[in-house]
């Protein structure tokens, strides 16, 4: 039999179920990416993006699959970012950070668990993705962002999504990301407030962003941030990142969206 | 000469939202930044009648200034 016709008996609809899905990839000897890509390109949907029709169509699926996004930082607005991008079902996807989960990110990192103290952000990205969605490629990089590497750790990737916890950081990410073209999503959080914007390559918006900042941390150190600011930006970011990947929309480019939840006022800022 | 000042932020925390304030002429927005008890370093985007600008700026009357905090979180 072929795949096309597994496709056409086994389909409800356009809809294909995980577990005819996975009857698929044993029958065929395919990874789960790969008989993925078929279904799309196929024209059929794996039943567990059903809730994204209307607004995906089929087409644009098989586009996000065919996507590879790198989420720079693993912490508090990347793992609801790696959460998201994963549902959403954007097919390659590098994990960055550096570090380990300490007991301070429990009040807010999603990925973040007691068993998981001490181990790396990144690794866990891997597992909680392959968790949810099987069919999303993840490569884990247990390394800080940098000038240096920047480059070579942001390769393929046609968006960069900034979930870092510092300044200096941010203007090196904005700088890779225009020398090699691509946009990049920007978020960060303190306490009660936060921002989003979408910077173009070249058009120097986190620049212009960060224009004043001299040296170290911004309010965050003094106000910490708690459990619902990074999932609200972090949010934010993704429909971002998924109207960037579709051409859809009207982004955040060259405007900043200001949060504050204490008032719940909504500011934009042109920049 | 009269600015109206607008806070954003945990800079409204303990001071106000916007306000219209009494300033000698040719006052820099560093002073007035100092004035309100704002840390420099942790001053973000200055928008002066919607326009980037820098602590070294002096103002006029009826300008509309605006302070945002750095937010670097993630």
């Amino acid at each position: 039999m072929s795949v096309k016709r597994f496709l056409a008996e086994k389909a409800d609809g356009i809809l294909l179920s995980w577990v005819d899905q996975r009857e698929m990839m044993a029958r065929f000897e395919l990874d789960c990416a790969a008989a993925e890509e078929l279904i799309l390109q196929g024209g059929y949907l794996p039943a567990r993006y059903q809730r994204n029709q209307q607004m995906i169509s089929t087409a644009q699926q098989l586009q996000l699959f065919q996507s590879k996004v790198a989420v720079v930082g693993c912490g508090g607005l990347g793992g609801y970012i790696l959460e998201e991008l994963a549902r959403l079902g954007v097919g390659q996807i590098v994990a960055i950070d550096p570090d380990v989960f300490e007991e301070h990110n429990l009040n807010r990192q999603l990925l973040s668990t007691i068993e998981l103290l001490g181990t790396s952000k990144a690794d866990a990205a891997v597992k909680r993705i392959a968790e949810i969605n099987p069919a999303v490629s993840v490569s884990a990089i247990n390394a800080a962002f940098s000038l240096e590497n920047g480059s070579e750790l942001l390769d393929g990737a046609v968006l960069a999504i900034d979930a870092v916890d510092n300044i200096p950081t941010r203007l090196e990410l904005a700088e890779i990301c225009s020398q090699l073209n691509i946009p990049l999503v920007h978020g960060a959080i303190a306490g009660w407030y936060g921002q989003v914007m979408t910077v173009s390559p070249g058009d120097g918006s986190m620049q212009k962003l960060y224009a004043n900042w001299s040296g170290g941390k911004g309010i965050e150190a003094g106000l910490g941030n708690p459990s619902f600011t990074p999932a609200v930006a972090a949010s934010l970011q993704v429909a971002e990142a998924c109207k960037v990947l579709l051409g859809q929309g009207r982004g955040l480019n060259k405007r900043m969206l200001s949060i504050n939840l204490l008032d719940m006022q909504f500011d934009e800022i042109p920049l | 000469m009269q600015v109206t000042v607008k806070l954003f932020a945990s800079f409204q925390t303990g001071r106000f939202k916007i306000e219209v304030r009494d300033y000698p002429d040719q006052t820099l927005i560093g002073t007035i930044v100092r004035e309100l008890n704002i840390p420099e370093e942790e001053v973000g985007i200055l928008l002066l009648n919607a326009v980037h600008t820098k602590l070294d700026q002096s103002l006029s009357d009826g300008d509309l200034l605006a302070i945002f905090p750095l937010v670097g979180g993630g």
